[in-house]
């Protein structure tokens, strides 16, 4: 479903260069649960950019559907995102202006849907983490852990092929936090690929696989 | 190119808009109430930047020919032929266009040229001049007269002549040192005539002692320069026994066109006997150059507001959209296309611009134009208006209409045009 062949990711500051990713290479199965964890610095978070399409490597190739979207230009990649990926971010990454069911709504509304019908997924999708009596809140009227289930249920409402979550529990309280891997745990069991960045080992466990990530190298 | 891009992919392109209208409406109605309002005042005071300067300015013009068309020309103006000394046949003529429809007045005025004397029976050295100017002597039927330029509204000192007043003239303020307020070799004036004073008209080689019975003000030369006789008096004095006028000033009634008046009156062969104008077509070439200048000028200071108002809106567009980049990020990061954001940030923009004109002309048309009509400002030479028409205020507001859509534009494209990820990591 989703290959990564060398993946090499460099960032150039003055005459010094880090290099984030090193000719990693990876392959995501339909209905998967990948974690990638590492230490920080390690490049858990750039990998997970470079597959989502946010960021394009310095070298090496990605394949979604065996169709090569390394190189593609941006507005192809925002189509892709689109329609294919869903992103869950780590600090939830809520549009302030809009209510909860507006934010879950902004995504179907440019996939072409109507009103109404963009209405009725984002409320299925809200009421699907347990936000069915928010649904009318701004974001600033929501808690840390109702924020992160908004933007869940944002990256799930149009149902896409894979769901990418940077650290989804980092900025949440142990509660909050097993509320959302509950949230994921069922979604993988429906069927939806998921691949996660996490430090924590014990939320690591949870996946069907775990990538070890150090110096920009998958150690494991 | 971005429009290939949008022929490309024409369902996105509507899909776009459509989100960039949903993005705006909530961004407008969850922005703050004062900060809104605040750049609404700021759009509405640049609004009427580019309305009412011009518009002063134009009207400063305007106010100095509506009166000229109000208390002198009227709006048909009939004059002599070149060459001829007086309007032959004036009885005929007359008689061919007051029944014409529209007619609302006609004043029929008899005209010539004499001196004004004071003093003249004060003592003075051989050395000294005589007091004395020379100008227009007109006489009038003062009711007619009144009646096509209200001349009675213009008294400021004494009173306006009656019918039966004889040896009794009116003044042009102009005429006198106190109100020609300058000195000019090419504007002589007599000092120290008073209302009650008698002052000596010379008219070809007769003196006439006359008194003043009043002094007028009109802010027409042309009528703050003359003497006014009863009619029946210049006439016997010039010996115009066959009534044949000089000029002829005719007032239409509301909403009559002077055109379809004047071509009646051609009709009629007046054109035989006489030259016929509209007031606009009797408007002098300089009143019409200054009538441009003045628009362009205000037209200039209007461009600068209109500078002042897209830099404005361009900050304000540009902070906002500064202050939202990690959420312009998010938002490109989620799968929303740049044009859907672009479109939100250009509406609100059309927003801000749309209700600051919408303000602005509220207050044109309804405070600002009523009052100046009713107030009009005392410039020296006009009682000055505001023009503002509603095509002039239309072509203007979609002049701001189109700046401050690109000025909404570009900061929002530049936003928009940067990194995603940088965007969304805010670095």
């Amino acid at each position: 479903m989703l290959t990564a062949k060398n993946l090499t990711k460099k960032f150039e500051s003055g005459t010094s260069e880090l290099i984030a990713l090193n000719n990693v290479s990876i392959s995501v199965q339909e209905g998967e649960f990948v974690a990638i964890t590492g230490k920080s610095g390690s490049g858990k978070s750039t990998l997970l950019y470079q597959l989502g399409l946010l960021d394009k490597p310095t070298s090496g190739e990605i394949f979604l559907n065996n169709k090569n979207v390394t190189n593609i230009d941006d507005d192809a990649r925002t189509r892709i995102r689109l329609r294919e990926l869903g992103y869950v971010f780590q600090d939830y990454a809520t549009l302030p202006a809009l209510t909860a069911l507006e934010n879950v709504m902004l995504p179907l509304l440019m996939l072409g849907e109507d009103k109404a019908q963009a209405t009725k997924l984002a409320t299925k999708a809200l009421e699907s983490v347990g936000l069915g009596p928010r649904l009318h809140n701004l974001p600033s009227q929501l808690s840390g852990g109702e924020q992160q289930r908004v933007s869940i249920a944002r990256a799930i409402g149009h149902d896409p092929a894979i769901l990418f979550a940077d650290e989804p529990t980092a900025n949440l309280d142990s509660a909050t936090s097993q509320m959302v891997l509950d949230a994921f745990l069922e979604l993988h069991r429906d069927g939806q690929t998921i691949i996660m960045v996490t430090h924590e080992p014990e939320y690591a466990k949870l996946a069907n696989r775990v990538i070890h990530l150090t110096d920009g190298q998958i150690t494991v | 190119m971005p429009i290939f891009k949008y022929l490309r992919h024409p369902q996105e392109f509507a899909t776009s808009l459509k989100v960039g209208l949903f993005l705006a409406l909530r961004d407008i109605r969850r922005a703050s109430f004062w900060t809104t309002g605040l750049i609404i005042v700021v759009m509405t005071l640049t609004f009427l930047n580019l309305v009412v300067v011009s518009g002063i300015l134009v009207g400063l013009i305007e106010g100095a020919t509506e009166a000229v068309q109000e208390r002198y020309l009227g709006d048909i103006f009939i004059s002599t032929l070149p060459q001829r000394p007086y309007i032959d046949q004036t009885p005929t003529l007359l008689k061919s266009i007051e029944n014409l429809p529209g007619i609302a007045a006609i004043s029929t005025r008899y005209t010539t040229s004499g001196k004004l004397e004071a003093n003249w029976k004060v003592s003075r050295p051989p050395s000294n001049l005589p007091e004395e100017v020379g100008t227009t002597i007109a006489g009038i039927d003062p009711i007619a007269e009144d009646q096509v330029g209200g001349l009675s509204e213009r008294i400021i000192e004494g009173e306006y002549l009656t019918a039966d007043d004889y040896n009794e003239v009116m003044l042009g303020a102009m005429l006198l040192d106190r109100y020609l307020g300058f000195d000019s070799v090419s504007f002589p004036s007599l000092k120290n005539v008073q209302i009650g004073d008698k002052i000596r008209v010379t008219i070809g080689e007769t003196a006439h002692e006359v008194r003043v019975k009043g002094i007028l003000r009109s802010k027409v030369d042309e009528i703050d320069r003359r003497v006014f006789f009863n009619a029946a008096q210049l006439r016997g004095i010039i010996g115009r026994y066959d009534y044949n006028a000089d000029e002829i000033a005719v007032k239409l009634q509301d909403g009559f066109d002077p055109l379809e008046v004047k071509r009646a009156m051609l009709a009629r062969g007046v054109d035989k006997y006489a030259k016929v104008q509209t007031a606009e077509e009797g408007e002098p070439k300089f009143i019409k150059d200054l009538k441009q200048t003045f628009a362009l000028l205000g037209n200039a200071i209007g461009s600068i507001g209109l500078v002042v108002a897209s830099i404005t809106i361009f900050i304000v567009i540009f902070v906002n959209a500064i202050t939202r980049r990690r959420q312009i990020g998010i938002m490109k990061g989620i799968g929303v296309t740049g044009t859907a954001i672009e479109f939100s940030y250009i509406l609100q923009s059309l927003f801000y611009a749309v209700s600051g004109m919408l303000l602005g002309s509220v207050v044109v048309f309804f405070v600002l134009k009523p009052y100046f009509t009713s107030y009009p400002i005392n410039f020296p030479f006009s009682d000055g208006i505001l023009v503002a028409t509603v095509s002039g205020t239309a072509i203007r507001g979609g002049v701001l209409f189109i700046a401050t859509m690109i000025a909404g534009f570009i900061p929002a494209r530049i936003v928009v045009k940067q990194n995603t990820l940088d965007a969304i990591l805010g670095r």
